[in-house]
This record gives structure tokens, sequence and C-alpha cells, in this order.
């Protein structure tokens, strides 16, 4: 199988969920990848070591801005010039927006929320947890390219030390792509890695009881290297921002521990972080359903189990 | 100002969801109900209406039985629906759907068109850029608070790292986040009102779509197993005696995930 992996970048990093569905193609055959916008070139180059065996760059202006449309141009040029059998992505806001309009464009079949790929008899098949992950389903394609955007958190990129050639290609934008225009961003300032990314999570629910409390959280998650999470319902309240959010109306994360304070686990929630390889729970309500899907429960006090445990890590970290 | 909502039947809340296995498709025998997060995109559709004037259209792709879904969004002010109904296009996948839909938005003409967040069946959010691509219009998505003026609209987009403010000309298409607005409640004398509110059902002919392009007929992906989930294991619950912290550390340290 050749894959084209689509790599997103913010700044001039390419983002790690990226990276790591670039080293799984690369483990199923043969992986190249793509860097879209001003800088293409310079940080394409960087995705040979974690498997790419060529990176494709365009730096038009047209793709400037993050906006999905000049980018299925983009895409849509290169799956026609390369003949690739796959075209995967790392779930985001922009990446699914691409790969919907590449989809329809190219007339070909899109699996989302894969949480692995393998090749079976030749095939390329999916894994898609479905019904708020109450069920496991293959998945396959009919026809190619084989479009698919993987859950963040599901592979971890490998670095392999090798090198990319990078080549440079030109796109012809469709009329309509320029219809939107950027006006403003806004980065919501944070420290560390994002929830995307992080391996370690600390979350919080409506149990922190005050926006203040989030601090405790905060100060847990920089000593394990985390990032810091919220419920929808406290975000709703504008304790914490969206970019934060885990569950149905925010985002789906895997990381490899996720702590969870004052969260009650309902199911709107659940689906967006039951696939953490370790959950632990904090809750005051030993009744509160997250406890019948974490690895180790605690009914307490967060405001005293969290300072202790930051504590505890500090001093184990030295 | 024309505005078309897209809007889908799922199974009620209150359903346990199943998938047939004979058909590997989502059992939708029982109790349905508009999908929660296009309540969103209606009420911004009537918030729009109500300020500069014009039609609010529901349209919808689903089963004949589909249409008792509609009349709460008829009951909430929007002012007709648009069903397409045929045995051909179930089973569709992103493709199907998104030829379907486009063909009858094509019909509405409508300056733009309104989707709400992930549906609560299919879990997926990119229905919209499929539509979009289809009918060749600009796009905005995640959009958590929408302007429209004269012939331009702005979105607020929700993003990743904070938000991104985006304009672009009608027609256009719009998916809008569940942080946008509070979904009113219909009015007792909304829903009296909806049972009169025109209602139309078509086929994939009716819309100028060839069958054999929708349902499982025109998908390119498909459904090859299903099984359970892997279990999670045992669970441990403590009570708090001071120590949890200490126990907390002592596993995250035996799994070796700091």
């Amino acid at each position: 199988m050749r894959a084209l992996v689509f790599l997103e970048h913010h700044g001039a990093e390419l983002e790690k969920g990226s990276l790591g569905v670039l080293s799984k193609a690369a483990s199923l055959g043969e992986a190249v990848g793509v860097v879209l916008g001003p800088g293409a070139g310079e940080i394409g180059a960087r995705a040979g070591s974690f498997g790419a065996a060529k990176a494709y760059a365009c730096d038009a202006e047209a793709l400037a801005a993050p906006l999905p449309q000049p980018r299925v141009d983009a895409l849509a040029t290169l799956v026609e010039k390369t003949g690739v059998d796959a075209v995967l992505f790392a779930t985001s806001v922009l990446a699914a927006d691409i790969a919907a309009g590449l989809a329809a464009r190219l007339d070909a079949g899109l699996n989302w929320d894969l949480t692995d790929l393998a090749i079976v008899d030749g095939e390329l098949v999916g894994k898609r947890p479905a019904l708020g992950d109450t069920v496991l389903v293959d998945v396959g394609w009919k026809g190619s390219p084989q479009l698919g955007l993987v859950r963040s958190g599901a592979f971890d990129p490998v670095e392999s030390g090798g090198s990319a050639e990078v080549e440079a290609f030109d796109v012809t934008f469709s009329d309509f792509s320029a219809l939107a225009t950027l006006v403003e961003q806004t980065q919501e300032e944070s420290s560390g890695p994002s929830i995307e990314d992080a391996d370690i999570i600390v979350a919080g629910g409506r149990g922190l009881g005050s926006p203040e409390a989030f601090s405790l959280l905060e100060e847990l998650a920089a000593a394990l290297g985390g990032a810091v999470a919220a419920t929808r319902a406290v975000v709703d309240a504008g304790w914490y921002p969206y970019s934060t959010q885990v569950g149905q109306t925010g985002k789906t994360v895997s990381p490899k521990l996720y702590i969870g304070c004052g969260i009650s686990g309902a199911i709107q929630h659940k689906v967006g972080m039951q696939g953490a390889g370790t959950i632990v729970a904090i809750n005051k309500d030993p009744n509160a359903p997250i406890f019948d899907f974490c690895d180790i429960g605690v009914v307490g006090d967060l405001h005293q189990i969290v300072p202790k445990l930051t504590e505890l890590v500090r001093s184990h970290r030295g | 100002m024309k505005i078309a909502v897209c809007v889908k039947q799922v199974p009620d809340a209150t359903v346990h969801k199943r998938i047939d296995p004979a058909t590997k498709r989502l059992d939708r025998s029982g109790e349905a109900a508009l999908n929660p997060t296009d309540l969103n995109a209606v009420e911004e559709a009537l918030r729009i209406k109500e300020a500069q004037g014009g039609e609010v259209v529901l349209v919808s792709l689903g089963p004949e039985k589909a249409v008792d879904s509609l009349r709460k969004a008829l009951a909430m002010g929007a002012d007709r629906a648009v069903l397409v109904a045929d045995e051909a296009a179930a089973g569709s996948d992103l493709l199907g759907t998104a030829r379907a839909l486009a063909a009858a938005l094509e019909r509405v003409e409508a300056d733009l068109v309104l989707f709400g967040q992930a549906s609560s069946d299919g879990d997926g959010a990119v229905l919209w850029a499929a539509v979009a691509d289809r009918l060749r219009r600009p796009l905005i998505s995640q959009v958590a608070s929408l302007t429209v003026e004269g012939s331009s609209i702005t979105g607020k987009r929700q993003t990743e790292h904070g938000y991104d403010v985006i304009s672009a000309s009608l027609p256009a298409v719009v998916a809008v986040s569940d942080a946008i607005n509070e979904p009113r409640y219909p009015s007792l004398k909304g829903i009296m009102g909806a049972k009169t509110k025109p209602q139309e059902t078509l086929s994939l002919a009716d819309i100028g779509v060839d069958a054999s392009e929708t349902g499982e007929a025109g998908s390119k992906t498909m459904v090859l197993d299903l099984a359970p989930p892997p279990s999670r294991g045992d669970q441990v619950k403590i009570e708090d005696d001071g120590n949890a912290a200490r126990q907390i550390l002592d596993l995250i340290l035996e799994r070796r995930l700091l």
C-alpha cells in the first residue's frame, strides 16, 4: 500500500497526531507526506525521520490560512499526480473538513474515527469503535483512493531517523475555494501539550465546585507533564476554554493516562475519553457512573487528594 | 433570505442503540427524534429569519416516518420541510448521503445552508464538507457565533488552538457548534401550527439522483465485521482514608506511565 498522509502543522511544528499516522502508514507500506502552506518545504523535510519516503510541499499563498477547501484542491491534485492507494489524516477540526471534501471531490470512500489500521489479505482494514464505543467495527473500502480519518492519540510517532526528499508541486485552485477568507485568528494561551498530543490528561468537571479549582489540576498536569481537559458542563459555564472540551461535542482523546476529577462520567463525556489506557477517577459521589469504567476509582475529596498527588509526583521526580 | 437547515432523524436518546447483525446497519426501528445538535442549527436559522425576514426550510434524508421528527422543528418555527425518502437510499455512506442532500438543496436554492454538529447516531462530523464541495460553495464549520450582513457571513470557528474568524460570500454552507445558542422549546401555538405547514416528500428520481449512486450500491465504504470492544478489566474502588493519592501514584508507577 502506498499512502499519502496529510501532515498538519501549527506554526513550524508538525502535529504529533499526523506524525503518528505517518509512522503507522510507513509500517504498513510506503508512506509519503504532504505539507501545505508557507514554509511547507522546510517543515516537510522533517517528516523523513518519522517514516516518510517523500514529502510533497506546496507553499501557495492560497494555503496560508487554515481553511479546508483550498487544501481539498491541493490534495485532489496530488492524488491524481501520485496515484496513491490511500489518503490518511489525523482527526482535527481542519482535517475532518478536508477529508470529507476530498471524498466528495474524488468520489472516494471515507471511514472516520479509526483507532487502528491493518493490511488484511492485501486490503486496508480499519477499526472503528461505534455507538458510544459499545461496538468495535471493522471497516473496509471499495475502490481507491481509500480515505481515512484517525482518532487522535491512536498512533504514536516513531522516530526512524530517515530523511525525506521534498518535492514541490503546483495547485490550480477551484474558484469557490477562494470565497471563504480568514479575517482574524485568536490563539488561546496554553503551556504544555494540547489535549490531542498529551500522553497524560488531567480533566475536571462540575465537582471542582469553582473555576478557581482548575489551578489544582493545572499544577498536577504540570507535574506529570500532561494537559488539562474539561467536561462540556464546565466549558458551558465558562470555567475553561472550549479547546479543552472532551466528549461527544468536543474532542475524542486516548491518552495513556486520564485522571478525571469531579467528573460524573455521563455518556456524552465517556465517548470522548474511554479509549484512554488507564483511567483514574476521583469523585465524592460513590454512585458516579465513571466508577464503572475506570481502572482505579477514589471516593473522596479531590481538593484534598489532587494537591497531595501533585506533591507526591513532584517528590518522585525529584 | 432563504435558509435551508439540514436535519436528521436519529434513534431517541433513551433507546438502547444496536447494530442489526444481518444488515450491519444501525437498527432504526424504535423511538426516534431529531438529532439534538441539529436543533442548534434550526434555532440559528430562526434567529436570522427573525432579524432579517425570509424563509426557513428543513431538508432531510431518511425514512418516511422521519416526518414525525421534522414536525418538532416546524413547531419551533421553521416554515416548511422537504424530506427525501427512498428505500434505495437506505444504508448510504457519506458519499451517497452527500449526493442526495446536495441534489435536494439545489432544488431549494437557499442562500445559506446550515448544519448542526456531529449526529448522535453515526458519530461523523463531516457531512457538511462533502455537501459544500458538491454544491461548490464556501464552507465554515464548527461555528460558535454567526453574523449575516448583506451578502456575506462571518463565523467564529472553534479550533484546537483558539478561534478563527472566517468570512464568506453567500450562498454558503455553515456548520454550527452546539455552543452557538440554546434551542427554544416549541410553543403550544407552534405545535398546533406545525400540523398545517407544507411538508414535501420526494423520491431520489424527483431530485434527479440515480438510485445506484446512493444506498449500499453507491457506498464506497463497508462494514466487514462487528465485535464487542475489549474489556477494561477489573475496577478497583477505594474510599480515601488519606492514602488515596499514594495509591494512585503507585498504580501510575506500576504501569510505567510516568
